[in-house]
């Protein structure tokens, strides 16, 4: 059976972010789109378990999720990829943030443990709720909180953001909040 | 009041303050919105209609 037009339309609304939650996972662009590929194929090939009204963002990602847990399991002992590739995404990107700024931010965040990384970007940046961040996941909202919390603590610490004092931030976290700007 | 502002910036028990954590939130989002402004590359768009195309002549047959 084809996939109707508003099953269609569903699943490519989602790919943005569940490109931008496997460039977050994976840290590379060309092995994040494979991933996104494949879940859409598994997806399509599953549709009839997917109920119609429910959240086909939440759905993907579940299936996104799970590909890259079981691929990271066989590439455990590969070195992550740390060549900032993702970097590169960035390039012809006319709205482009600051590279430099962002190569910062991606290394801290590849510094983080897997499940608290996936927690943070599923609530932090997602848009996903605790709640649906947990089914993705596959574990308790307590646990999915923790996460996000020490993920946060972390990624402070990395980034410095939390020695801000009477000088305000040093030199590396201006840089970082200022991202949004031009260099 | 500069003590006050100073303490405020600061982390207490290991959390963080709502103006670290909304900073980083901000941080976070701009990275993660940087891809998503990409909007769908076309070997998905492709990917979709090749699978309606081969479902279309199978049931055709």
């Amino acid at each position: 059976m084809t996939l109707a037009p508003s099953v269609r339309e569903a699943m490519l609304g989602a790919v943005p972010s569940l490109r931008a939650f496997a460039i977050s996972l994976c840290g590379n662009v060309d092995r994040a789109d494979d991933l996104v590929q494949e879940t859409l194929l598994r997806a399509m090939a599953n549709i009839d378990s997917f109920q119609p009204g429910t959240n086909m963002s939440a759905w993907l990602f579940t299936i996104l999720r799970n590909l890259f847990r079981s691929e990271y399991r066989k590439r455990r002992r590969e070195v992550e990829d740390t060549d900032g590739t993702y970097a590169e995404t960035l390039k012809s990107h006319p709205e482009q943030h600051s590279r430099v700024e962002f190569e910062e931010f991606r290394q801290a965040l590849s510094k983080l443990p897997p499940d608290q990384r996936e927690a943070l970007i599923l609530v932090g940046a997602s848009g996903f709720s605790y709640e649906e961040a947990a089914a993705i996941c596959d574990c308790a909202v307590g646990t999915i909180k923790s996460r996000v919390n020490r993920a946060r603590t972390r990624l402070a610490e990395l980034l410095a953001i939390d020695t801000a004092d009477d000088f305000g931030p040093d030199r590396t976290t201006r840089a970082i909040l200022t991202a949004g700007g031009r260099r | 009041m500069m003590q006050t502002d100073t303490q405020a910036t600061r982390r207490s028990r290991g959390r963080l303050t709502r103006d670290v954590q909304s900073k980083l939130g901000k941080v976070l989002q701009n990275y993660f919105d940087d891809v998503v402004k990409q909007g769908v590359p076309d070997r998905f768009k492709d990917l979709l209609q090749q699978y309606n195309e081969r479902k279309d002549k199978e049931s055709g047959q």
